[in-house]
């Protein structure tokens, strides 16, 4: 029923946006990304010096840009994620929700995309740097590339987002469910390093089941449908792992 | 409104609840009474939807709580034992938000908000964030978290717990409002609670119905016996060998009272028996000055003894009773 998943999303965009919690996250974010773009820009220009003519600079910019998107967003979506279901646990609240007429999955939903939101605020203010990019480079920068890298980015942060909803209904400790998202998640980002280049079967599948990898296609302008399958399949099924685990919640108990 | 019928519910080998069953008409109050542990908060979640039974039925307004649970939940409202709220929400928002994930039109929310408060008395603290409330307050967010969506069935787990005594005079004022249009259950392991404001009690005891009666009819079962009180100046021992030589008394206890030289004596009486008039004349006719003798019904707090406690302990816990009297 939309009315009760919108009531629970209703609640944690309050949440987000009324405590701390967005202003801190989404300005870290900025900060730290404002930064490392600086950075980037810099280093690219110099480095474009003396290269052949068709470097392109600002996609260079660009893909290492993104990539810290990525990068930072490691760090900072456990922190949204760690209490969405395990601070609920705590408080006792979830006795409130699940003694009410809604489903575990609009509950589940309703969070899910409520931290999506948060995500896709926190990633609009960046947009600004890249319009900076637009505007300041001859040929134009690839619009391409800012499209699609978007929209990876949005799909791998939604990727990280489902999978900390999942461990954060695992335990009623924060912390743990913040540590455990984090790890995991380094975990299926370095399985790219592990196995790049790989010619074994084996090699090749461990390689498609990192997140990173199908990140960099995004990253280069090409929306592929083997990395779209990826992450869709990824977020749904720790969407439903999580409706499971909130649903077994009450023949956990013990 | 409300069916229970052999409801179990074991966790691993441990039977927290125990082939309970009852039934709670329309507009009916019925009160859990029972020890930490009987079983009550355990009936309670089952009844909820919170947790499954091992066996056994439930039904809410004729909905099975298990096999047609959303519909069950759809005519509830509910206060765990630890009201669950958002510290971070005003008691306005929190209500505004239970309402919503109820299910309650939204023509139809400022009203019952403004309603929920004025029952509870929470009216002055509507914009209030919730963490800045004291526990008293809390405790009625929590309360009128349950009956804002106006639900036919109202499970209250503890209600009165962290209340002030005016405070819990007022919700018992409240609760007996309720009554009539909202069918009410209550746990509680405060007696003079049932006794004012049920209209029927479950005596639960580690897992089992001890006892399902009127707060009336379950003093009356026990009233058959009578006791009686005295208080005279007098050595214990001579007192103590002249009342065991009453008829129809059946057990005597002496002990010293508060005024020095004093005692007071508790005499068990086989029913049918007046034997005051007796008492009073043998210690008259002794010489020593009786300050007090009363007759003593038996509360429910008795019973409630009685029924969950094994004799060793009931002997025991009647005497400190007695001493703290």
């Amino acid at each position: 029923m939309m009315r009760s998943l919108y009531a629970i999303y209703r609640k944690e965009m309050g949440h987000y946006f009324v405590s701390p919690v967005a202003y801190v996250v989404v300005a870290m974010f900025l900060f730290v990304s404002a930064y490392f773009f600086n950075l980037y820009v810099r280093e690219i220009v110099e480095q474009s010096f003396g290269m052949p003519a068709d470097f392109d600079a600002p996609a260079q910019v660009l893909r290492a840009f993104l990539g810290l998107l990525a990068l930072l967003s490691l760090f900072l979506m456990p922190m949204v994620t760690m209490g969405l279901f395990a601070e609920e646990r705590k408080r006792g609240t979830m006795e409130l929700l699940m003694t009410s007429p809604i489903r575990e999955a609009d509950i589940v939903l309703g969070k899910f995309l409520a931290s999506v939101t948060l995500f896709a605020v926190m990633l609009l203010p960046t947009g600004l740097y890249v319009v900076y990019i637009w505007f300041h480079t001859d040929p134009r920068a690839p619009l391409g590339i800012v499209l699609s890298g978007y929209l990876g980015i949005l799909l791998f942060g939604s990727c990280l987002l489902a999978l900390g909803s999942f461990i954060s209904s695992l335990t009623e400790n924060q912390l743990i469910a913040g540590a455990l998202t984090f790890g995991l998640f380094l975990l299926l980002w370095a399985l790219d390093f592990g196995s790049r280049g790989a010619e074994s079967p084996l090699g090749q599948t461990v390689q498609y089941l990192s997140v990173i990898e199908h990140f960099e296609d995004f990253t280069r302008g090409i929306i592929d449908t083997s990395g779209l399958v990826y992450y869709l399949s990824f977020i749904v099924f720790f969407i439903f792992l999580t409706v499971r685990s909130i649903d077994s919640l009450r023949w956990r108990r013990a | 409104m409300i069916e229970v019928q052999d409801l179990t519910k074991a966790y691993g080998p441990v039977t927290a609840v125990d082939h309970v069953s009852f039934s709670v008409h329309e507009g009916e109050i019925l009160g859990f009474l029972g020890p930490n542990g009987a079983g009550k908060t355990t009936t309670m979640r089952i009844l909820t939807g919170y947790l499954p039974a091992t066996s056994g039925t439930a039904k809410i307004a004729g909905f099975d709580v298990t096999t047609n649970s959303l519909a069950a939940r759809r005519h509830l409202g509910y206060l765990p034992e630890n009201p669950p709220l958002y510290p971070d929400l005003t008691v306005e928002g929190y209500l505004d938000f239970v309402l919503r994930i109820k299910n309650v039109p939204p023509d139809k929310r400022a009203a019952r908000i403004t309603d929920a408060l004025e029952k509870t008395n929470l009216g002055d603290k509507r914009h209030e964030l919730i963490k800045r409330l004291s526990r008293g307050y809390k405790q009625r967010v929590g309360l009128a978290q349950a009956l804002v969506h106006d639900p036919l069935v109202i499970v209250l787990d503890e209600p009165t717990v962290g209340l002030d005594p005016k405070q819990i005079i007022e919700v018992r004022h409240l609760i007996k409002n309720l009554a009539g249009t909202h069918t009410i259950i209550l746990s509680t392991h405060i007696l003079p609670e049932v006794s004012m404001t049920c209209d029927r009690v479950v005596i639960i005891n580690k897992g089992k119905i001890a006892a399902i009666d009127t707060p009336q009819n379950l003093t009356m079962q026990l009233k058959g016996a009578q006791r009686i009180v005295i208080e005279a100046q007098a050595p214990e021992k001579p007192l103590q060998e002249l009342l065991a030589e009453i008829s129809g008394a059946q057990s005597v206890e002496v002990s010293p009272a508060r005024a020095s030289g004093h005692v007071t004596a508790t005499i068990e009486a086989a029913s049918g028996k007046d034997i005051r008039s007796l008492v009073a004349a043998k210690v008259v006719e002794k010489g020593w000055p009786l300050y007090e003798l009363r007759g003593v019904s038996l509360s429910l707090e008795d019973i409630f003894l009685e029924l969950t406690t094994d004799d060793a302990e009931h002997a025991q816990e009647s005497n400190e009773s007695e001493k703290t009297k």
